[in-house]
């Protein structure tokens, strides 16, 4: 405190305090804004026209103009904004190429973008909505709850803790550790690709709440040090062998050449 | 040094003396500590083994102070909160209690299983050193067939021991199990309920394989373990051919001191690298996996690596169409065939293996000497084919992580390791045959024409030759000692009266398994190869040339050449220019032991 008191007629004092007071406010900004990915803004007509407009530069050559679907892709009518949002924010739609699976890439729309094209698509027809942030927030969840659930319903082809698996002829599930919570919820909601619908009479809302409590568990890690992909048994053989026994007969080796 | 004996070394003196006087070990000890052995790195596979036991041995000590064998329903309270609040069994509760609120409990947990592995691997790569030396052979035919049966052992103890937390994962091993065993005609569903006592899964399992695992298996293997060690000691340990080497001496160290200090730091060392995995990669983490429940699997769910050949084993049996139901009664062929037949197959092959050999070869000597792998052609090719299947199977129980890994297509890969389990084996056979024959070959030219020194010479008369330099006397002993594996000849049918002879079609047979097993040889070169390979030629009128090893001081070379290569000067000229021979110290043994 004495420090302080010296100091406090430096000339640079004022300066520090400005500093100090910009932080705090852009602190507190960042922490309490609302973040602008979500369905808390209501779709304006602007933005239903400007969606429609995106969808006929960019999805219409294969999903008709009205988003009635052709021979290549299915009818968008009735799909609802939650299934826009996921195709779109994780790069699966527009899809760059034929293949067992879409994938998932860097998305090609901004999230602006995106939110006008689920709500030109959610004017079509009524379908699941986005979720709030309130729904897919994890510290609401219960884990262990939703380690119950995940057993039974996801884990049978996205492994225990959502490192991913494989499915028939080149299809997979994905990883879900890198999958942001209302990506998740919009997966079970709407059931992409082989996965299956979990709407809400399978899994409430709070169930889904707590599944994406129990994902997001996973990501802080592994008690016991290297997770090792958390792919099982196999990848600890891999390594018992590539790095124990490698290191072992190393070891042996040097021990055997000391003294011939 | 000083006379005068320190207090610590007089206690010592007085309590080997006490004990001395009272049981005469000093002449146990004396004898033993002298006992040769010795000194190969290879030979070091078999004691990571035991080492990793002795880990094994400690730590799961100290796992059973925790664990509760008990699979009675409780509320599991805790710090993880993903199973906070969860039903589960006993045995599951106690295994998250002992990671997660037991000090250094999950260390421990890891170090027992990264022993386990370790021990399972060492066992086999130790099995694969006596197996490709031929070091099985007689009088070590037993000791092999009480390796097998450690390994065996090894199994039993690691899928005990990974069943015992009741989780999922090893809840669906032990649900594949129950379906194997009821897969063997007739008594199949008698035995799975006297197993599990009752309906899978029921209240008993846990409790049985704890008693199984901790005390039943365990008490064999250290048994086993010191039966196998006694016949090493007794039997003296092979050594690799090399001078002075013979069926009659053990060339090596006395074990005091040198294999004490060596066995001994090789022990830690062991133990620093189950402990340095063990503190930095998780394994078998069972709070991912959840309380055992029937219903529900997880993709990627294997066993250990130990067991996984029989996992992929019945994700390659097709299942369409092997499922018979006979008379009322099922004969599932697809888990028998796969879980049983298949692996019936290989490990009754391993076991046998030596005494397959020592039938085809009629050879009831005692071996002390081990083979060079390629000098057995056929040992070794079937090794690899063994190992070759073994290791399909190991790939096909991990297909679906290959699929992800490397993005392909299940179902394709599948497909692939089906035809492959066939014939990658046929395959491996033939290239490693092919490879020792050609490796027996080099050997034969080494010996006969001497190491290619990369020195070109040019005669007076123009003809270019490379200088060849012989082999030392032990370079040349490695490759000469080996015995010539010949098919065997047989007498006739019928004796010199026209009596038709016992045992004369067992000696058929056993001649026609000589021929597959020997007819493709390339024999060893003999004394009088070796006299003719070294004087053909005109060698003898290079008798004169000495050189040494830089090129320089050759008093018939004119070093005029502005590339330095020599240029013989002199006349004649031959087809091979050899180094004369650097005196050697006679092959000799360091110590001997009858």
């Amino acid at each position: 405190m004495k420090a302080l008191a010296a100091r406090r007629h430096h000339r640079l004092a004022p300066l520090v305090l400005l500093l100090l007071a910009l932080l705090v406010t852009g602190g507190l900004y960042a922490a309490l804004a609302p973040s602008p990915a979500t369905a808390a803004s209501t779709p304006t007509a602007d933005d239903v026209a400007t969606g429609e407009k995106l969808f006929q530069a960019s999805c219409a050559t294969c999903h008709g103009l009205n988003a009635q679907g052709t021979q290549d892709a299915p009818s968008l009518i009735g799909v609802g904004a939650a299934s826009v949002d996921f195709q779109v924010s994780t790069g699966r739609m527009p899809m760059q190429a034929n293949g067992p699976q879409v994938i998932a890439k860097p998305p090609q729309f901004a999230e602006e973008e995106t939110r006008q094209l689920a709500a030109y698509v959610a004017s079509l027809g009524p379908g699941p909505a986005i979720p709030t942030d309130e729904m897919v927030d994890p510290s609401k969840g219960d884990p262990a709850n939703g380690m119950a659930l995940f057993r039974t319903n996801c884990a049978m082809c996205h492994n225990a803790v959502g490192a991913g698996g494989a499915l028939s002829k080149g299809k997979y599930a994905p990883d879900l550790r890198e999958t942001s919570p209302v990506a998740i919820y919009e997966a079970m909601q709407t059931g992409p690709q082989s996965m299956p619908v979990f709407n809400d009479a399978t899994l409430t809302p709070e169930e889904k709440r707590d599944i994406i409590a129990y994902v997001d568990e996973q990501r802080a890690g592994s008690p016991g040090g290297a997770q090792l992909g958390a792919l099982g048994p196999v990848s600890e053989g891999l390594w018992v062998w590539v790095l124990g026994m490698g290191l072992l007969i190393g070891c042996a080796v040097w021990i055997g050449a000391k003294s011939s | 040094m000083t006379t005068t004996t320190s207090p610590a070394a007089k206690a010592a003196g007085g309590t080997a003396d006490y004990l001395d006087q009272r049981t005469g070990l000093g002449a146990a000890v004396k004898g033993l500590s002298r006992k040769i052995f010795p000194d190969h790195w290879s030979f070091l596979l078999g004691e990571i083994a035991l080492y990793s036991f002795i880990v094994i041995l400690i730590s799961g000590v100290f796992l059973t102070l925790f664990f509760v064998p008990s699979m009675a329903e409780t509320d599991y309270e805790g710090p993880w909160a993903a199973m906070n609040g969860v039903e589960m069994s006993e045995a599951f509760a106690s295994t998250l209690r002992l990671s997660f609120e037991v000090r250094g409990g999950l260390l421990m947990r890891q170090i027992h299983h990264w022993a386990a592995l370790l021990f399972m691997a060492s066992i086999v790569t130790h099995m694969m050193r006596v197996f490709f030396t031929g070091a099985f052979r007689k009088p070590r035919e037993l000791n092999w067939l009480i390796g097998f049966t450690l390994m065996i052992l090894g199994l039993a103890a690691g899928f005990s021991g990974y069943s015992l937390p009741d989780d999922v994962l090893s809840g669906n091993g032990l649900r594949i199990t129950d379906g194997v065993v009821r897969s063997i005609p007739i008594i199949g569903s008698y035995l799975s309920y006297f197993i599990f006592g009752g309906e899978f899964p029921g209240q008993d399992l846990i409790p049985r394989l704890f008693i199984v695992h901790v005390l039943l298996v365990p008490a064999i293997i250290l048994a086993l373990v010191g039966l196998h060690l006694f016949l090493v000691f007794l039997q003296k340990h092979t050594q690799y051919p090399g001078g002075g080497r013979t069926n009659t001496n053990v060339v090596g160290f006395p074990l005091f001191p040198i294999y004490v200090a060596k066995a001994g730091g090789f022990f830690f060392i062991v133990f620093g690298v189950i402990a340095l995995m063990a503190a930095t990669m998780t394994i078998n983490p069972v709070w991912n996996y959840g309380p055992y429940d029937p219903s529900p699997v997880g993709a990627g769910a294997q066993p250990d690596w130990y067991m996984l050949f029989l996992e992929g084993s019945l994700r390659l049996m097709p299942g369409q169409g092997t499922e018979w139901v006979i008379g009322g009664y099922t004969l599932s062929l697809n888990v028998l065939i796969p879980a049983v037949v298949v692996p019936g197959i290989l490990f009754t092959a391993l076991a046998a293996y030596p005494f397959i050999e020592q039938f085809v070869t009629g050879d009831k000597r005692e071996h002390h000497v081990l083979d060079r792998p390629r000098n057995v052609p056929f040992r070794t090719a079937t090794g690899v084919a063994i190992l070759t299947a073994f290791f399909i199977l190991v790939l096909a129980g991990s297909n679906d992580l290959i699929a992800t890994q490397f993005d392909l297509s299940i179902n394709d890969i599948t497909w692939t390791f089906r035809v492959l389990f066939f014939v990658a084996p046929v395959l491996a056979f033939w290239i490693t045959k092919r490879i020792c024959l050609g490796l027996q070959r080099k050997d034969r030219e080494l010996v006969l024409h001497g190491h290619e020194t990369g020195r070109i010479v040019r005669f007076a008369h123009g003809e270019y030759i490379e200088v060849h330099r012989p082999l030392d006397d032990q370079e040349r002993w490695l490759r000469v000692s080996q015995e010539p594996n010949r098919p065997l000849e047989i007498e006739p049918a019928e004796d010199s009266r026209g009596v038709r002879r016992k045992g004369y079609r067992k000696d058929v047979l056993r001649q026609r398994l000589s021929r597959i097993f020997f007819e493709d040889r390339v024999e060893p070169v003999t004394p009088a190869e070796l006299a003719a390979a070294h004087s053909h030629g005109e060698h003898d009128a290079l008798g004169s040339v000495h050189q040494t090893h830089g090129g320089a001081n050759v008093p018939e070379l004119d070093q005029a050449g502005t590339d330095g290569v020599p240029t013989v000067t002199a006349a004649g000229g031959g087809r091979r220019l050899a180094e004369p021979e650097t005196p050697q110290q006679g092959p000799g043994a360091d110590a001997r032991n009858h």
